[in-house]
């Protein structure tokens, strides 16, 4: 699809934005996810900005595409670019993981909206996709179902189960996208249980794989455009990211995998997000 | 003697039709596919013994193969389920809701989707598979999840009307069937209410109150029929495990003052035990569980794996007796 500069760079902006919400967000709870959310800010941007058929004011909305977040850790990202798009006050963003708010510390879908499942345990997402995505054409229905996941939840059997499934049921309406961030809590993935070759190994399971730089907007465009001209069979999308990005001292770094930022480096973090603006622009003079 | 407005089986003492539960759960399966389309079953390569075959032959488009897959299983029921489809999950309870316990809690349970999770060959009436393959937890395992329903079904009949009403119930549902043949004592006049207890053997001024889950009810008629002219008892059948009816328990159970529960799985977070719950903040009356009591089971014949379980007929009746002699009388203390 031809996308004009004037999106990509307004997806860019709408990225950093979300970083910043991000950060404030972790800050104010004190806890949560701060590496995932971050690496994850540029898809979550290009899918509710750009790829999804969704609307705000209508999460209910029958024909909606359906994106299943399996990584529920990660879902300050998710909030907070689901509060830019409108579905909520972003300052209602400032809530997460405290009592009584809609915006659990692992997302539950009975208490937001837009949230499409509930997550958080690994494993679980790719397989209820597949369930919708086969109900879906069963009734010949034109929405598509995108399943994100983690590459450290590729450890867990119920997704090559899953992954089986799908494989075996051609289900073409169904996209995964897996976060090809190379942590997990314990280390880097090929030290904890190796994964490579992940592109194989769903290759192997029947399904069409597509590898890309998970913070170029246009790649990420241009690979659910491809999975949607696949008829045969599902996508998966393996996006290379880079754990924390937007901040560079925390960049790659797998401690950050499930703490928040104190006060004193969100100021700091904040700080780099915001002067980041400018390098969006004058990169696409 | 029976109570007549259960109206069970003429033929229930003299020669009673043998029919295993899984058999009607297969029956309402089929009657769901001709009237309600949004009904889907999922199956984890046992379409014959877990009685969906059938369904599988009518409405091919409408029968999902997982293969031996049973975490798949729940998480693509879920996802169906959120769909809008009815997705009825079939497997042994010891792989479901036993192997994917944690998918059934996250995805289906606390997303509150409208999964029906069919566990067949619960209890020990797997026989001579041995004990990996008899359920004898999956009551305890489902009943503790919170939005979960529990359906316990005493015979084929039964099964069937159960297998209706999870399906027009808006919320997950947990349905316990067996292997073995047993006796059909229902019929299609006996009232099945979701949620509700029925009395099928009343007594006269009852001493002592049976509650009973699944076919051994048979068992705890048979027992207060031995008893007929030495303990009056009255025999409840509990086919709605969760949410237990709890007002109709405790007002039967005060009358009596004294309580034998019955059920093929292990006594520790079963029948008894929700029974028990219920009982010990609105009464205090004396309990006595028939269950299995913290073993795994064995090959056999079921019926002498019920009997050497301590879930025969005559456990029963010494446990009625056993209720009987630990009564409080009413105003005193218990001797």
């Amino acid at each position: 699809m031809l996308v004009p500069e004037k999106q990509i760079v307004f997806i860019e902006e709408k990225a950093r934005l979300i970083r910043e919400t991000i950060i404030e967000m972790l800050v104010a709870a004190r806890s949560g996810h701060t590496a995932g959310p971050l690496g994850m800010a540029d898809i979550f941007a290009t899918f509710y900005f750009q790829i999804l058929k969704h609307d705000p004011h209508n999460p209910g909305w029958a024909e909606r595409d359906r994106l299943i977040l399996s990584n529920g850790h990660i879902t300050p990202v998710r909030y907070a670019t689901m509060a830019h798009a409108g579905y909520f006050p972003i300052e209602e963003c400032l809530t997460l993981r405290k009592f009584g708010t809609r915006l659990q510390g692992h997302p539950e879908r009975t208490k937001l909206p837009g949230v499409e499942t509930t997550s958080g345990p690994l494993g679980l997402g790719l397989g209820q996709a597949a369930g919708y995505a086969y109900g879906a054409r069963m009734d010949g229905k034109k929405f598509r179902t995108y399943c994100f996941m983690s590459d450290g939840e590729q450890d867990a059997g119920n997704v090559w189960e899953s992954a089986m499934f799908a494989g075996n049921n051609k289900l073409h309406n169904l996209t995964a996208l897996i976060d090809r961030n190379n942590i997990q809590i314990n280390g880097m993935t090929e030290h904890v249980m190796p994964l490579e070759n992940l592109r194989a190994k769903y290759e192997a399971f029947n399904w069409h794989a597509i590898e890309i730089d998970g913070h170029n907007i246009r790649e990420i465009i241009d690979a659910v455009d491809e999975a949607k001209a696949i008829y045969e069979k599902p996508t998966v999308i393996i996006a290379h990211t880079i754990p924390g990005k937007g901040i560079k001292e925390i960049e790659f770094d797998y401690t950050w995998h499930g703490k928040a930022p104190s006060k004193e480096e969100a100021k700091k973090f904040l700080h780099e997000l915001r002067t980041m603006k400018g390098k969006i622009e004058s990169e696409h003079e | 003697m029976l109570n007549p407005k259960a109206k069970l089986a003429e033929n229930i003492f003299s020669k009673p039709d043998e029919k295993p539960t899984r058999d009607g759960f297969g029956k309402g399966l089929l009657e769901l596919g001709e009237i309600n389309p949004e009904v889907v079953v999922l199956c984890a390569d046992l379409a014959e013994s877990t009685r969906v075959l059938a369904f599988k032959e009518k409405y091919p488009e409408r029968y999902i193969e997982l293969g031996v897959a049973e975490q798949n299983l729940a998480t693509v029921a879920s996802g169906l389920a959120n769909y809008g489809k009815i997705p009825f999950i079939t497997s042994y309870a010891t792989f479901s809701p036993g192997r994917n316990n944690e998918q059934i809690r996250t995805t289906i349970s606390i997303n509150q989707v409208p999964v029906k999770i069919a566990g067949s060959h619960a209890g020990l009436s797997v026989g001579p598979d041995g004990a990996t393959h008899q359920a004898l937890e999956d009551i305890a395992l489902m009943r503790v999840q919170p939005n979960m329903t529990v359906l316990s079904a005493c015979d084929a009949e039964e099964a069937f009307r159960a297998t209706l009403a999870a399906a027009v119930y808006p919320g997950p549902v947990y349905l316990r069937f067996a292997r073995a043949n047993t006796p059909v004592m229902t019929t299609k006049e006996t009232p099945f209410e979701f949620g509700k207890i029925l009395e099928v053997w009343k007594g006269k001024d009852p001493e002592v109150i049976v509650f009973a889950t699944g076919p051994l009810l048979y068992n705890a008629l048979l027992a207060a029929k031995e008893l007929e002219k030495k303990v009056s008892v009255l025999v409840v059948n509990v086919h709605t495990i969760k949410p237990l009816d709890t007002d109709a328990i405790i007002k039967l159970s005060k009358k009596a003052g004294a309580v034998v529960t019955v059920e093929e799985h292990q006594i520790a977070g079963g029948l008894g035990s929700a029974i028990a719950e219920t009982l010990s903040s609105a009464c205090a009356v004396p309990i006595e569980f028939i269950g299995v009591h913290d073993r795994f089971g064995q090959s056999g014949e079921p019926k002498e794996l019920i009997e050497h379980y301590g879930m025969g007929v005559s456990a029963i009746v010494d446990a009625i007796r056993r209720a009987k002699r630990r009564k409080v009388p009413s105003g005193g203390k218990a001797k």
